[in-house]
C-alpha cells in the first residue's frame, strides 16, 4: 500500500572520496607501521626481545588506556585527568605497603581503598570539566597539574603526620612524607605470576623463550568485556547520545550534566586499577614521579591506535598500545646507529610521544572543520 | 563607600584579592621570621623585570582569540638559537646582546608564522594544540642541539665531545648586561636593576602603541567578536597570524632578558614547561582568556614572582619546612583552572 | 475521518498572552476532535509560536507571567511546567530544527531516552540506567512507527545518511511511537522537503489521523493546507481571524484574511517616485545561508530607492543582503552601477561604499565587550581609514581616541541613544540603543547604498519610530538608497518604495508598496501560481 519512495538515498559520495576519507581517518597508524618498519632492523635487537617486551608491556599498560575510552564516548574527549586515577592507585599502594600486605590480597585491598579516592576526584574532575564545555582538554590538562599538587602536599607533608603511616621504610627520616622510591616487593608480580605461561619456540640455533603473565591478560580480557557490555546499557547509549549532540540528549530528557561527571568518575576509578596494575609489574613506585607521564604516555598510545579525540574503539587500544612501545623500545638504539647518539634515539621518542599528540589533535580539530562542510553539502544536495 | 569597594572587588575578582592580601602578610610576616625586607623586595623586582616579557608575550594571542599561548616555548627555542648564536661568535655586552635579539627576532617571526598556519586551522582547540606543539619542539630542538655545529669550548660537551652541554653560562657574554645598566644599589641588600626595567618599560610601551594602531585595533576586535570583525571586512586568519607571530618574538626576546638576568642559557628540556608561569601571571593580574591588558601583565607578574620569592623564606622560616614547590604548583595551576572555568569576564 | 466526537479532545477557550505589557495573543477559542487536523495560519508576529509554547508547556511561558485562559485536554485543565509534562500528557511536537543524533540509526532515535531494557543484577548496585537495551523490542517498535506513518525505511539506517525527508519523517515517528500520543503539533513540516516528499508526508500524515491522532498543522504553503486540513485557524496579530472550513474558502480568501488591515478602497497600487538609474543589479543569486536558503533571486534597485525584501521566516530574505556583502557563501553576479561586484569577500562590498546592517544585532553587528565609540567607529575606520592619524610618513596609523569620541557623543544625540557615554560597553545597552549604534556604524561609512535586515526587532515602539524616520531622513538628505529586509510587512509598506517578497528561496513577485496588503500576503503563501494580474512589477498602472 505505501508507494514506494522516490527519495531514496542516493550514494552522496564517490569510491575516491570514501577512499580518501579512510586515508585521513587512519593516517596515524599508518604513519607509525612506516617509522617501526623502518626503525627495527636498525634497532638490532632481536625477535624474541622484541615479542617479549611487547608482550610485557602490554599487559603492563593496556588497562590504563582502556580507561580514556569512556570519556571518549560520552563526548569528553581525551581525559588527561586520568592521571588523578593513578595518583588515587598510588595512595592505595602506600597504605597497602604500610600494613605490609601482600601478593594478591595486597593488590585486592590497594584497589578497594583507592576506588573511594579515585570516586572522589573523578566527580571533582567531572563537575570541573562542566563548566569549562568546550574547553574539556585543556582543563583537564591542567587539573592534573592542580591535583598533583595537592596529592605531594598530602603524601609529602600529611602522611606520617596526620594520617598515619608508620613504615620506617616508607617515611623519611624528619619524621614525616613519603621517600621517593618505594619498594612494591610484596606485591611485584603478584598478579602477572598467578597465571603464567612460558613457551618455548626456540631451535638449536635461534633462541626463542617467552613468558606470557595470562592472569594479567584475562584482567585486561575481562574489562574488554565490560566495555562492549557497557555499551549496550542505557547509561552507555545515554553516553552516546551525549557524545554526539548534548543539545538534542538534553531535549529528549536525558540527564547530560550528571551522565558526564559518571563517565569521568568511572574513567577514574579504572585508571587508579590500571595504575596498580602498572605498577605491580615494574615493582617499584617513583611516589612523586611514577604518574607523571601516566596520562601523556597512555593518551599518545591510543592516538597512535588510530583513535581520535572524539571516536575510540578497543582495537585502536591494543595496537597502540603495541605501535607506541614498539617504537618507544626501539629508538634509542635506532638513534645510536643512525646518528651515533643514543641519547638521541630517546629525545627522538619524546618528540615522537608529543608529537603524536599534537598531530592527532590537529587532524581532530581539521577533520571536525571538514566535516561540518560534508554535512552541510548532504543538506543541500547538488544545488 | 560601601557601593566603590563592591565595585573594586567585582573588577578585581576574589582570586586576585585574597593572592595580593597574602602577599601583604607576607611582607609584613617577613621581619618576625628573620627575613629581610629589602632583600626580599629586591629579589621579587629582579624576578618581575626577568619575567616581565615572558608574560607580556601572552598578551596578542589573547586579544586575538587564540587563547593563552601554551605554545611560548616556540619563541623561547628562537631566543636560545640567538643567545647560543651569539656567544658563538664571541659577541659581548649590549652589543652581543644586542646581536643575539638580531639572530632571534627573525627566526621567531618565521616559527610563529608556521605556527599561526595550524593554529589557524584548528580554531576552538587552539589552547591544547599549543600545548602539543611547542612540547614537540622543545624535544625536536633536543634533537638538534646534539647535532648542530657549534665549536666554542664553553658550550659544548668536554673532552671532545659532541652537542652542547645542557646549561650555559652568560658570563664573560652580556650577563647582567641589561641589569646592571643604571643600576641602583641601596646599603648591601637592596639592588635595583633599573636597565632591565627600563627594557621591560620599553617593550611595554610598544605592545601597547601597537594596540593603539589600526591593526592592533582589528585585532582586538577579532579576539572580541570574530564574526564581527569578518563582517567589517578584516582578513581574520591575517590578524591571528600577526598576533601569533608577535607573540613569538617577544617570546624569544623575553627569555634572552632572562637569561641575562639569570645568568645562564637552559637548554633541552629546559624550556618544556617555561608556559605555565606566564600563563599562570597573567591569568592572576585579571586577564581572560580572550582580553589582557597591559596593567594585567604588571600586576600579574608582580603578584606571581612576590608570592614565588616569598614563600619559600617566609612559610618555610614559619613552620621550618619547604613547601615552597607545593604551593607554587597549586597557585599557578589553580589560576589556570579558574579562568578555564569562569563563565563571566573580569572587566578590566 | 472521525466522526465528531461528543468531547473535543482539546479545547482552548480565550487564551490569552502578555509579555511586559506587549500583547501577543488574546481571545483565542477553538477545538479539536480526535482524528481531525487542524491548520494553523498566520503571518509572522500574529502569535502561532506563543500559542504553541503554551500548549506545549515551555517554561518561557511561565516565567513571563503565564497565560490568561484555559486549555483542556481530555477534559482536564493543563497546567504543564516543562515540555515533557506535555509529553506525558500526549501532547508530541515536532519542530521546525531536527534533533535527531547523527551518528544513532532510525531506530536509535525513534526510541531516545524511552528504550525498552531488560534488568540485569548490576541493576541493584548501580541503578535502572546499567539496564541493557533490549535491541529486539526497539526494533520492533520502530518499525511499527514507521509503517504507522505509511513510509519505508531500513531502520538502522544512520541519521547522517538519510535523506532530508527521511530525517523529517524519522522525527515523526520519534513522536508517535509514545503510546499515549494524543496530539501531534508540527511545525512547517514541509518546509524543507520537495513537492513529491510533500506529497508523500500529507498522505501519511492523513492515515496517521484515521488512526485517531488528532494533529494541529502549521503552515505557510495554504494549498496544502487546504489539502490535508479539516478545518482552519487563521490568527492575525493575536487574534483568531476566522475559523474556516477548507472546502468553503480559497487561496485569495485566506491570504487576505492573513494579512488584510481595514481594506481601503484607493487601490493605488503603483510608485509614485519618479525612476531613476539603476543602482543594484542582481542576476541569479544563490546564498548558502543556514535557515535562510537563497536558491535564485533576481531583482532591481534604482538609485536614492527604498527597497523592500519580505517574506516569512526561513524563506529566505535574510540571505540576500548576507550573501550581497560576502558573509555567507554566494554566487550568482551581482552589478553595483552597472560593474560586476565580487561577491564572498565582506571587504571588497565594503570598498565599493555599500554597508550592512545585520539582523544578527549580538553576533555579528555588535562587540559587546568593546565601548560604543570603538563599535560606531570600527568598520569605518577598518575600511576607509577614518579616525586614524598618520605618524611617520604614513608607517604607522594611529588611533585618534578623540575624534572617535567625538562622533560617538555626536551620534548618541542625534539618535538618543540612552547610556551613561561613549565609552559604556555595548552589552549594557538595550536592544533598542544597541541597535541605534549598529546604524550610526553603518552611517559613519556614509555608504551610497545600505542594507538593513530587521531594523526594529525586538526594540521598544519609541525606538522602532526613531530608527524608521533616520532611515527616511538618510535616504532624503543624502540620498543614500537603501534596501530594508524586514518580516514585518506593515513596517516596509509605511517605509518602502516597492518590495520584494521572497519565497521558498525565490522571489515571488515585486510591487509597489501602497498594494493592498492582501497582495503580499499572497505572495508570501508558497502558491506556485502566477501573480494576479492588474499590477506589473515595476509599478505602472493597475
Amino acid at each position: 500500500m505505501s508507494r514506494t519512495n522516490d527519495v531514496a538515498a542516493k550514494p552522496l559520495f564517490s569510491k575516491m572520496e570514501n577512499f580518501k576519507h579512510f586515508l585521513i581517518s587512519n593516517s596515524v597508524p599508518i604513519i607509525f607501521l612506516g617509522l617501526s618498519a623502518f626503525a627495527i632492523p636498525l634497532s638490532g635487537f632481536s625477535a624474541e626481545y622484541l615479542v617479549q617486551e611487547m608482550i610485557t608491556r602490554l599487559a603492563r599498560n593496556s588497562f590504563l588506556v582502556l580507561s580514556l575510552l569512556v570519556p571518549i564516548l560520552a563526548g569528553m574527549g581525551l581525559n588527561f585527568g586520568m592521571v588523578l586515577g593513578a595518583m588515587a592507585g598510588q595512595i592505595g599502594l602506600i597504605f597497602v605497603t604500610d600494613w605490609a600486605v601482600v601478593g594478591i590480597p595486597g593488590l585486592i585491598l590497594a584497589s578497594i581503598i583507592s576506588m573511594p579516592i579515585a570516586a572522589f576526584l573523578g566527580y571533582i574532575c567531572g563537575n570541573v570539566l562542566n563548566r569549562a564545555k568546550g574547553r574539556e582538554m585543556v582543563t583537564s590538562y591542567i587539573l592534573g597539574f592542580f591535583i598533583n599538587g595537592i596529592y605531594q602536599f598530602v603524601v609529602l607533608y600529611m602522611m606520617g603526620w596526620i594520617l598515619p603511616i608508620t613504615s620506617p621504610t616508607l617515611v623519611l627520616s624528619r619524621g614525616y612524607g613519603i621517600r621517593n622510591a618505594i619498594n612494591l616487593t610484596g606485591m611485584r608480580h603478584a598478579l602477572d605470576n598467578a597465571i603464567s605461561l612460558s613457551i618455548d619456540l626456540g631451535s638449536e640455533t635461534t633462541r626463542f623463550a617467552i613468558s606470557i603473565p595470562v592472569s594479567t591478560f584475562l584482567l585486561i580480557a575481562g574489562f574488554c568485556v565490560f566495555i562492549v557490555w557497557f555499551r549496550r546499557t542505557k547509561l552507555g547509549q545515554d553516553m552516546r547520545a551525549i557524545g554526539q549532540d548534548m543539545a538534542a540528549a538534553d531535549s529528549a530528557g536525558i540527564a547530560v550534566e550528571r551522565t558526564r561527571v559518571i563517565a569521568i568518575v568511572i574513567s577514574t576509578v579504572l585508571a587508579a586499577f590500571g595504575q596498580i596494575i602498572f605498577l605491580q609489574n615494574i615493582g617499584t613506585m617513583n611516589t612523586y614521579n611514577s604518574h607523571d607521564q601516566t596520562g601523556m604516555f597512555s593518551i599518545a598510545a591510543l592516538l597512535i591506535g588510530g583513535a581520535t579525540v572524539s571516536k575510540a574503539s578497543i582495537g585502536n587500544v591494543f595496537v597502540g598500545v603495541a605501535l607506541f612501545h614498539l617504537m618507544f623500545v626501539v629508538s634509542p638504539m635506532a638513534g645510536k646507529e643512525l646518528i651515533g647518539q643514543a641519547q638521541l634515539g630517546e629525545y627522538f621518542r619524546v618528540f615522537v610521544s608529543y608529537g603524536i599528540i599534537a598531530v592527532a589533535l590537529v587532524l581532530h580539530a581539521w577533520k571536525r572543520q571538514q566535516e561540518r562542510e560534508r554535512s552541510r553539502r548532504g543538506l543541500r544536495g547538488e544545488a | 563607600m560601601k557601593d566603590a569597594l563592591s565595585k573594586f572587588i567585582e573588577n578585581a575578582g576574589w582570586p586576585r584579592i585574597i593572592i595580593g592580601l597574602f602577599l601583604l602578610f607576607l611582607f609584613a610576616a617577613a621581619p618576625f621570621v628573620g627575613v629581610r625586607v629589602d632583600t626580599s623586595l629586591s629579589d621579587t623586582l629582579v624576578r618581575v623585570g626577568m619575567n616581565g616579557i615572558l608574560v607580556l608575550a601572552m598578551v596578542p594571542m589573547v586579544q586575538s582569540g587564540c587563547g593563552l599561548n601554551f605554545g611560548l616555548p616556540l619563541g623561547i627555542i628562537a631566543g636560545l638559537l640567538g643567545a647560543t648564536t651569539s656567544i658563538e661568535f664571541k659577541a659581548q655586552g649590549l652589543a652581543g646582546f644586542g646581536f643575539a635579539m638580531l639572530i632571534a627576532v627573525p627566526i621567531a617571526a618565521v616559527l610563529g608564522f608556521i605556527y599561526a598556519q595550524i593554529l589557524n586551522r584548528v580554531k576552538g582547540e587552539e589552547m591544547m594544540i599549543a600545548t602539543y606543539v611547542g612540547f614537540s619542539s622543545v624535544a625536536l630542538m633536543c634533537m638538534a642541539w646534539l647535532l648542530l655545529p657549534f665549536k666554542s669550548p664553553v658550550m659544548i660537551w668536554g673532552y671532545g665531545g659532541s652537542g652542547l652541554r645542557t646549561t650555559i653560562s652568560t658570563e664573560g657574554f652580556w650577563r647582567h648586561v641589561l641589569s646592571d645598566f643604571a643600576s641602583v644599589r641601596i646599603g648591601e641588600f637592596f639592588y635595583l636593576p633599573t636597565g632591565m626595567f627600563i627594557f621591560f618599560a620599553i617593550m611595554i610601551f610598544l605592545v601597547w602603541a601597537f594596540f593603539r594602531t589600526k591593526t592592533g585595533t582589528a585585532i582586538t576586535a577579532v579576539g572580541s567578536n570574530p564574526e564581527f570583525a569578518r563582517a567589517s571586512g578584516i582578513n581574520v586568519d591575517r590578524m591571528r597570524t600577526v598576533s601569533v607571530m608577535l607573540s613569538t618574538v617577544l617570546g624569544a626576546i623575553g627569555i634572552l632578558v632572562y637569561q641575562q638576568s639569570f645568568g645562564f642559557i637552559q637548554l633541552y628540556m629546559g624550556p618544556l614547561f617555561m608556559a605555565f608561569p606566564a600563563v599562570a601571571a597573567i591569568l592572576l593580574g585579571g586577564a581572560s582568556v580572550n582580553k589582557a591588558t597591559m596593567v594585567n601583565v604588571v600586576v600579574g607578574t608582580f603578584l606571581f614572582q612576590g608570592i614565588l620569592t616569598m614563600t619559600p623564606s617566609v612559610v618555610n622560616s614559619l613552620i621550618q619546612t619547604d613547601m615552597s614547590e607545593v604551593i607554587r604548583i597549586i597557585v599557578s595551576n589553580g589560576m589556570i583552572l579558574y579562568a578555564l572555568t569562569r563563565k563571566t569576564q573580569v572587566k578590566r | 475521518m472521525y466522526m465528531a466526537n461528543k468531547e473535543p479532545l482539546l479545547k482552548v477557550e480565550a487564551v490569552g498572552k502578555e509579555y511586559f505589557g506587549n500583547r501577543v495573543l488574546e481571545g483565542v477559542t477553538f477545538s479539536l476532535n480526535p482524528g481531525e487536523i487542524l491548520g494553523l495560519v498566520g503571518e509572522n508576529g500574529a502569535g502561532k509560536s506563543t500559542l504553541m509554547n503554551i500548549l506545549f508547556g515551555m517554561p518561557v511561558i511561565a516565567q513571563t507571567g503565564g497565560y490568561e485562559g484555559s486549555v483542556t485536554l481530555d477534559g482536564k485543565t493543563i497546567q504543564f511546567a516543562t515540555p515533557f509534562d506535555a509529553i506525558d500528557a500526549g501532547i508530541g511536537m515536532v519542530h521546525q530544527e531536527f534533533s535527531l543524533l547523527p551518528g544513532f540509526s532510525a531506530t536509535e532515535n525513534i526510541l531516545l531516552n524511552r528504550e525498552p531494557t531488560k534488568y540485569n543484577f548490576l541493576v541493584e548496585v548501580f541503578g535502572d540506567r546499567i539496564k541493557t537495551l533490549d535491541r529486539n523490542e526497539m526494533r520492533r517498535r520502530a518499525d511499527d512507527a514507521i509503517s504507522k506513518l505509511g513510509f519505508s525505511i531500513d531502520p538502522s539506517t544512520l541519521a547522517s545518511e538519510m535523506p532530508v525527508g527521511h530525517k523529517q519523517f524519522t522525527e515523526i515517528a520519534r513522536e508517535i511511537d509514545r503510546s499515549n500520543t494524543k496530539l501531534l503539533v508540527l511545525d512547517e513540516p514541509t518546509a524543507v522537503l520537495t513537492e513529491s516528499e510533500a506529497e508523500i508526508l500529507i498522505s501519511a500524515l492523513r492515515g496517521l489521523a484515521a488512526k485517531g491522532i488528532a494533529m494541529i498543522f502549521i503552515s505557510h504553503r495554504l494549498q496544502e493546507v487546504i489539502d490535508l486540513c479539516d478545518k482552519i485557524v487563521v490568527l492575525r496579530d493575536g487574534h483568531v481571524v476566522k475559523e474556516l472550513a477548507p472546502k468553503e474558502t480559497d487561496l485569495f480568501k485566506i491570504a487576505s484574511l492573513m494579512v488584510g488591515r481595514n481594506v481601503e478602497g484607493d487601490n493605488a497600487c503603483r510608485t509614485e517616485r519618479e525612476e531613476t538609474p539603476v543602482i543594484l543589479e542582481v542576476e541569479k543569486l544563490w546564498v548558502d545561508m543556514p535557515g535562510e536558503t537563497v536558491r535564485e533571486v533576481s531583482f532591481e534597485v534604482q538609485e536614492g530607492e527604498i527597497f523592500g525584501i519580505g517574506g516569512l521566516a526561513g524563506q529566505g530574505k535574510l540571505g540576500v543582503a548576507n550573501g550581497i556583502m560576502g558573509l555567507f557563501p554566494a554566487g550568482g553576479a551581482v552589478r553595483l552601477n552597472g560593474e560586476k561586484i565580487r561577491l564572498n569577500d565582506p571587504a571588497y562590498s565594503l570598498s565599493c561604499d555599500m554597508a550592512f546592517v545585520s539582523e544578527d544585532r549580538r553576533g555579528v553587528g555588535l562587540l559587546l565587550d568593546e565601548p560604543i565609540d570603538w563599535n560606531i567607529a570600527f568598520t569605518a575606520m577598518q575600511v576607509q581609514d577614518k579616525f586614524l592619524r598618520k605618524l611617520f610618513g604614513g608607517l604607522v596609523k594611529w588611533r585618534d581616541d578623540a575624534l572617535m569620541r567625538a562622533k560617538a557623543e555626536e551620534y548618541i544625540s542625534s539618535l538618543e541613544i540612552r547610556c551613561t557615554g561613549p565609552k559604556q560597553r555595548a552589552v549594557e545597552l538595550s536592544g533598542g540603543n544597541q541597535q541605534k549604534i549598529c546604524l550610526a556604524k553603518a552611517f559613519v561609512v556614509q555608504p551610497k547604498l545600505l542594507f538593513v535586515s530587521e531594523p526594529t526587532r525586538g526594540i521598544d515602539v519609541g525606538a522602532k519610530k526613531l530608527v524608521l524616520n533616520t532611515l527616511q531622513r538618510v535616504n532624503r538628505e543624502f540620498g543614500t538608497t537603501i534596501v530594508i529586509t524586514s518580516s514585518e510587512l506593515e513596517e516596509l509598506r509605511s517605509v518602502c518604495d516597492r518590495i520584494a517578497i521572497v519565497d521558498s528561496g525565490r522571489i515571488s513577485g515585486i510591487l509597489p508598496a501602497n498594494c493592498a496588503a492582501e497582495r503580499f500576503g499572497l505572495l508570501m503563501m508558497g502558491t506556485s501560481e502566477p501573480i494576479v494580474a492588474g499590477s506589473d512589477i515595476t509599478g505602472g498602472n493597475a
